[in-house]
């Protein structure tokens, strides 16, 4: 897929999925192990940690996928 | 590592952890970075202003949609759903799907053939230098107004949420949006708002959604708001039978015919803003695709801006006002709704992606605006008007130092804006006085070959000026609004439609007795521009699958479907 330079558009996008889901899963991990005094409603669904790791999932299949070393642009 | 939520410290909504604010600055790097990439691909005038055009229908697709995702969309909206209901969903179903499939199939091959680099410059192929110039200043005039309009919103956010000086988040957002633009120009602005796109959903997402489990699901949430509010705020159009009805005070002749038909089709079809991105496509099928995956998309965008609204009429214990009401007495406005949501939710890291994603939006819809001023300004004002024989390297300089001029002049409109009541409305007003005379002009000009230079200058100066007149009708007299919207139980909104309604008609009546009192262009000079002398390229070549108008189908199904389940 052609959108301009030799780096896609998509592995921008993966990184930045990728950053930010191991920031939201770390910190949700954290909330989950040390529980804030002061809590959103619903945190006991620890949205942090599944949506963290979702994230993290997806941006890592674009970071591979849409990877400048195979040659994908 | 992570600081404790504190709501309602009267200060600021939220205490940002330290994750918040490293995923706030990894956003900024990063579309900066991307700017900075891409300088070296931003060389001639068609890489700069045009993104080479090379885009694929999901890149352009995605922006052309991102490009009006901005404050409008994400903080307007979510305030207006708090204050109208679910009818606020029909600026984004009949007001918007509709215009998209026909801006790709119908309007889109004229663009694309002829090759223009702008809406007013199909109007100086079609129409001649004049109506271009009146087209290009007005549009230039609208854009940074816009711009300025997604600068406050965005300020108010980072003021009301984190507790910044609205001055320096003002600077900080504006310059980086700059920064990007400038050294990129449209393929920056089109990477940014296809990431800032994904962003935008991957921050907002979670706030239907736990806000669903904690209103007991769509049943459980009509329930609540009916007895917070009214069980008419959860019907599309069974309120809509009379001005006095519904929340929103409009009649659905004024949804139909002055959204649907008007505004919508004005808007979709001919602000430059979104056409550009879709005139940026490799191919013609490309360019035709583009606007059906947004529409595709476009469709969506309701639950993560409309159903928090409907939401926080359920869940939020507390009652908003309007910014006026808010600013006097210390309480919370409309337009703070996905903020307050966003409080209520999510937790240190989502907070800060849920930030990130109403930045995101602000800034996409603010580069919009500043690519879009940046190339009619450079192509229909500057090289039209002032400068005709420039060369390419010193037009796409002009472009580079205009998208810093278009900045600085919306940092002015963003002061402006601020003493109007209702984001929303004023940008209504707007969109009447621009976009809905536009409509017809482009739209009589593409499908009828009768229509001739003089009559598409009156027309769309006589409707630009009817509109401006109805406006300050009201104004001076309030009275008068019975005679614009029909009906004295009319508010705002219905106004605004009414206005754009009758402002179409009036050019559109006009350009006709113009043009049939004028002498026609001759056929062969209006090759590429209208239907009926332009061959249209086949694609027999693709399958099924492949052929908008498949797709074009699908997606009409889906937004029939949608507006028989919410009635």
């Amino acid at each position: 897929m052609k959108t301009g330079g030799s780096i896609s558009i998509w592995f921008f996008i993966g990184v930045s999925l990728l950053v930010n889901g191991v920031l939201i899963l770390g910190a949700g991990i954290y909330q989950y192990v040390h529980p804030p005094r002061v809590a959103v409603v619903l945190s006991q669904l620890h949205a942090g940690i599944w949506w963290g790791a979702l994230l993290t999932v997806i941006g890592a299949f674009y970071c591979i996928h849409y990877s400048p070393g195979k040659g994908r642009v | 590592m992570i600081a404790t939520l504190a709501l309602w410290d009267g200060q600021r909504l939220v205490h940002l952890s330290a994750v918040d604010l490293v995923i706030i600055v990894f956003y900024f790097a990063l579309v900066l970075a991307i700017g900075f990439y891409l300088k070296e691909q931003a060389n001639t005038g068609e890489d700069f202003f045009m993104a080479g055009r090379e885009m694929t229908a999901w890149v352009a697709g995605l922006s052309f949609l991102s490009a009006n995702l901005g404050s409008l969309e994400l903080m307007g909206w979510a305030g207006a759903s708090y204050q109208y209901g679910i009818l606020a969903a029909h600026w984004y179903w009949i007001g918007a799907i509709p215009a998209m499939l026909f801006l790709a199939l119908v309007m889109m091959p004229f663009y694309y053939i002829s090759k223009t680099h702008s809406v007013p410059g199909y109007l100086k192929l079609r129409f001649g230098e004049p109506s271009r110039a009146l087209s290009s200043i007005s549009f230039a005039f609208m854009t940074v107004l816009m711009s300025g309009i997604n600068m406050y919103s965005m300020a108010l956010v980072l003021k009301i949420v984190l507790g910044w000086n609205i001055h320096f988040s003002i600077l900080i957002s504006s310059v980086t949006v700059a920064i990007y633009v400038a050294l990129g120009g449209l393929r920056s602005a089109i990477f940014n708002e296809v990431l800032q796109f994904i962003l935008i959903w991957a921050g907002a997402l979670l706030i239907p959604i736990l806000g669903l489990v904690e209103a007991g699901g769509w049943s459980g949430l009509k329930a609540r708001i009916a007895t917070n509010a009214s069980a008419e705020y959860t019907h599309l159009w069974g309120t809509l039978g009379h001005f006095r009805d519904n929340p929103m005070g409009i009649h659905w002749t004024g949804i139909v015919f002055g959204l649907g038909a008007v505004i919508s089709m004005g808007y979709w079809t001919t602000d430059f803003l979104v056409v550009q991105r879709v005139l940026s496509s490799k191919d013609l099928r490309a360019a035709k695709m583009a606007p059906i995956i947004g529409a595709g998309f476009k469709m969506l965008v309701p639950f993560i801006v409309i159903l928090p609204g409907l939401l926080a009429i359920a869940v939020l214990p507390i009652k908003l006002v309007g910014e006026t009401q808010a600013v006097a007495t210390g309480g919370h406005s409309y337009n703070e709704v996905l903020p307050l949501m966003l409080a209520r939710y999510c937790g240190p890291g989502l907070l800060g992606l849920g930030i990130t994603a109403l930045i995101a939006g602000f800034m996409s819809g603010m580069a919009g605006n500043v690519s879009a001023f940046t190339t009619v300004w450079t192509y229909d004002i500057y090289r039209a008007l002032i400068k005709k024989d420039g060369s390419d390297h010193h037009y796409v300089n002009m472009g580079r130092w205009s998208t810093v001029i278009g900045v600085a002049i919306s940092i002015g409109t963003a002061y402006l804006v601020m003493d109007f009541k209702s984001i929303m409305d004023y940008v209504q007003a707007l969109f009447s006085f621009f976009i809905a005379p536009l409509f017809g002009t482009v739209i009589l000009g593409m499908l009828w070959k009768r229509a001739s230079s003089a009559g598409g200058f009156w027309g769309l100066l006589t409707g630009t000026a009817s509109s401006v007149g109805m406006w300050a009708w009201v104004k001076v007299d309030p009275t008068a609004l019975r005679y614009v919207a029909l009906s004295p139980y009319a508010r705002d909104m219905a106004e605004n439609m009414y206005r754009a309604l009758w402002s179409c008609l009036i050019c559109v009546m006009v350009t006709v007795v113009v043009s049939l009192l004028t002498k026609p262009r001759p056929d062969a000079e209006l090759k590429g521009l209208v239907y009926g002398v332009t061959e249209i390229p086949a694609e027999s070549y693709v399958s099924t699958l492949h052929r908008p108008w498949f797709w074009a189908v699908v997606v009409g199904a889906i937004f029939v479907a949608l507006n028989i389940i919410f009635w």
